[in-house]
């Protein structure tokens, strides 16, 4: 069964010279239980996709369906099994982790003592125990997307929609972020999430979607759409004398025909066994006495996918200002 | 009743609020206490001649300015919930369109009668003595606190509307501010140009300051025009405002939240 479909969703923004279509007639499909990765560069409209199908936001043309139910004539069930969290961190900051999901489960018509206990429950589960009687104020980046998770799980969603969840963590967080979200996938939760690291989709999603320009422009498994790009690759780079042998050497180790740029002294070689391939072209370059100016093994990038499928950069077709998140004292609030 | 208690959640969620930042509450009430004592002082001379002295008539007049300047607070934290994405969230959870809103003014409701109460006592301290009895002073702090209510919900509009907390704040103080001088809370609006004064008379500010005035005993002589209806019928023109203002912002800023950013 499809958990979420969407059909030729159109949403515009401004009038006139000014118009801008966030969403240019997007379709896509995510089956129940599996994780879709919506991936695209900034202003692409992951966002608005993930506003339209959470009920946030009316789109102008095209329907779509969250479990079954439509989003449009029906968003007040959509709600019931949905869980968001957005692409910042909503939570109240002068409130401690612990209030902020009591309240949310409170507003989920949880019993307080419910609420409660789910609260713990998450906290426990999010490693935010220690932190939970702080206001969030005082929470580290990582802490608050996982606080701002936590509250979107409250009610364990069918169908959970994650707007770049990794976006401005370290590596760390990444990681740790990544655990918790294979997790809920593994206990079967349908998940929609957005992305602008190739390498994020590739690590949780079952099937991408490439947006942009609010048009899905690919979508395919994470190795459908690489063998669509090339692929991982070596990139070697020698002095002139040395470029003839070195091909040789990288056609070889490659099992392929290396692209050169003489210009740069550069060789570029498709391989598909990754870092033995590596370590084999060090070798082989070693016996051979060739000493590499620099040596690479490079995973194709969102750049990358965007250069072959739409054969221009994933320019920023509008730089989203960064919301700066104030905390401002003082006013009655 | 769900949506009753929603608005409870987010009504309590406020209080919680002034619990962990207590300086707010502290902020929101030095405020007035201090402009209880400097006008109380300052203006001391105002009062030849009136029974109890000038702070009998001045004690309304900033009650209701206190008030008044409930639309700037819940303007700016609406706007403030909307900057850092919570309505969002609020809107993706299944609860009913009006619970969020109502919940707000409601906890800025029970703000304004602790700031009410704080002032009282400080009013008391230096001289303020009703003399109507305890059934009227009651119904005289019950106009104070239904008056700010009903201009929260025009600042729920205004923070919705606006989106940017500090910017709101300060419209809504434009807005206001000269409301709660152009009246007859802190001065005689005899000696405005005949324009202002006229002004000055239907401005529920002053029909809101009159009200209280009687209710707590005191007759309001700073620019009541003889037969003028809101001079004859303080009361009655402040209840027909406030049902007016809450006719217009309740509708308005459920709409309102329901298709932001639509
Ligand atoms: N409220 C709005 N008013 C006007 N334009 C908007 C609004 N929201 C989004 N847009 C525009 O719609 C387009 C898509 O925006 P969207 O936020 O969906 O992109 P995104 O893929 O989420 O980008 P990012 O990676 O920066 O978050 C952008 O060009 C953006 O400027
Ligand atoms: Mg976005």
């Amino acid at each position: 069964m499809k958990s979420i479909v969407a059909e030729n969703l159109v949403k515009s923004y401004g009038k006139g010279d000014r118009e801008v279509k966030a969403l240019d007639h997007l379709s896509l499909e995510v089956e129940e239980g599996t994780v879709l990765s919506i991936l695209g560069p900034n202003g692409a409209g992951k966002t608005t996709t993930v506003r339209v199908l959470a009920t946030l936001l009316k789109p102008d043309s095209g329907r779509a369906t969250v479990g079954g139910i439509d989003v449009i004539n029906n968003p007040k069930a959509v709600r019931e099994i949905i869980g968001l969290s957005g692409q910042y961190a909503a939570v109240d900051e002068t409130l401690t982790g612990w209030d902020n999901l009591v309240m949310f489960g409170r507003l989920y018509h949880l019993s307080s003592q419910a609420a409660n206990a789910r609260a713990s429950e998450l906290l426990e589960q999010f490693s935010l125990t220690d932190a939970a009687k702080r206001p969030i104020k005082t929470f580290s980046g990582g802490m608050r997307r996982r606080l701002d998770l936590a509250a979107s799980l409250i009610i364990r969603p069918k169908v959970l929609f994650l707007d770049e969840p990794t976006t401005g963590l370290d590596p760390r967080g990444r990681m740790e972020m990544w655990k918790v979200i294979e997790k809920l996938v593994d206990e079967g939760v349908t998940l929609l999430l957005t992305t602008q690291y190739l390498e994020e989709a590739d690590q949780l999603a079952d099937e991408i979607a490439v947006i942009d320009r609010g048009k899905v422009i690919a979508r395919g498994t994470s190795d459908e759409l690489k063998t669509q790009v090339g692929g991982e690759r070596l990139e070697l780079v020698v002095a002139e004398s040395d470029l003839a042998a070195a091909r040789a050497i990288a056609d070889r180790v490659g099992n392929t025909h290396s692209s050169v740029d003489a210009g740069l002294r550069k060789i570029s070689t498709p391989v598909s066994t990754g870092g033995d391939a590596l370590v084999a072209l060090v070798r082989e370059l070693d016996l051979a006495k060739i000493h590499p100016l620099d040596i690479a093994l490079k995973r194709p990038s969102l750049d990358d996918v965007f250069m072959s499928l739409t054969g221009h950069a994933a320019e920023e077709i509008k730089e989203e200002s960064e919301k700066i998140v104030k905390s401002k004292k003082g006013g009655r609030s | 009743m769900r949506a009753v208690s929603d608005s409870l959640v987010i009504m309590k969620r406020q209080l919680l609020q002034l619990t962990r930042v207590p300086e707010v509450l502290i902020f929101n009430t030095i405020q007035p206490v201090m402009f209880v004592l400097l006008f109380r002082y300052v203006f001391a001379g105002l009062g030849t001649g009136i029974k109890g002295g000038y702070v009998q008539l001045l004690m309304p007049g900033i009650f209701v300015q206190t008030v008044t300047f409930t639309l700037a607070a819940t303007a700016q934290g609406m706007a403030q919930d909307m900057e850092k994405g919570l309505i969002d969230r609020f809107r993706s959870l299944p609860i009913s369109r009006a619970a969020v809103v109502t919940g707000r003014t409601l906890g800025d409701g029970l703000l304004n009668i602790v700031v009410i109460a704080v002032m009282g006592t400080a009013g008391y301290i230096v001289g303020w003595r009703p003399t109507s009895g305890l059934l009227k002073i009651a119904l005289g702090f019950l106009m104070l606190l239904l008056f700010g209510y009903a201009l929260s919900w025009a600042g729920i509009f205004a923070g919705l509307v606006a989106k940017d907390a500090r910017v709101v704040a300060n419209i809504s103080f434009l807005f206001t501010f000269p409301l709660t001088f152009l009246s007859n809370a802190f001065a005689s609006t005899t000696s405005m140009p005949k324009a202002l004064q006229y002004f000055a008379e239907w401005n529920p500010v002053s029909t809101m300051v009159a009200a209280v005035r009687q209710l707590f005993g005191f007759q309001n002589i700073f620019g009541a025009t003889k037969n003028s209806f809101p001079s004859q019928h303080p009361i009655q023109t402040s209840l027909l405002y406030m049902v007016l203002i809450m006719a217009i912002f309740v509708p308005l800023s459920v709409q309102r939240y329901k298709n932001t950013n639509k």
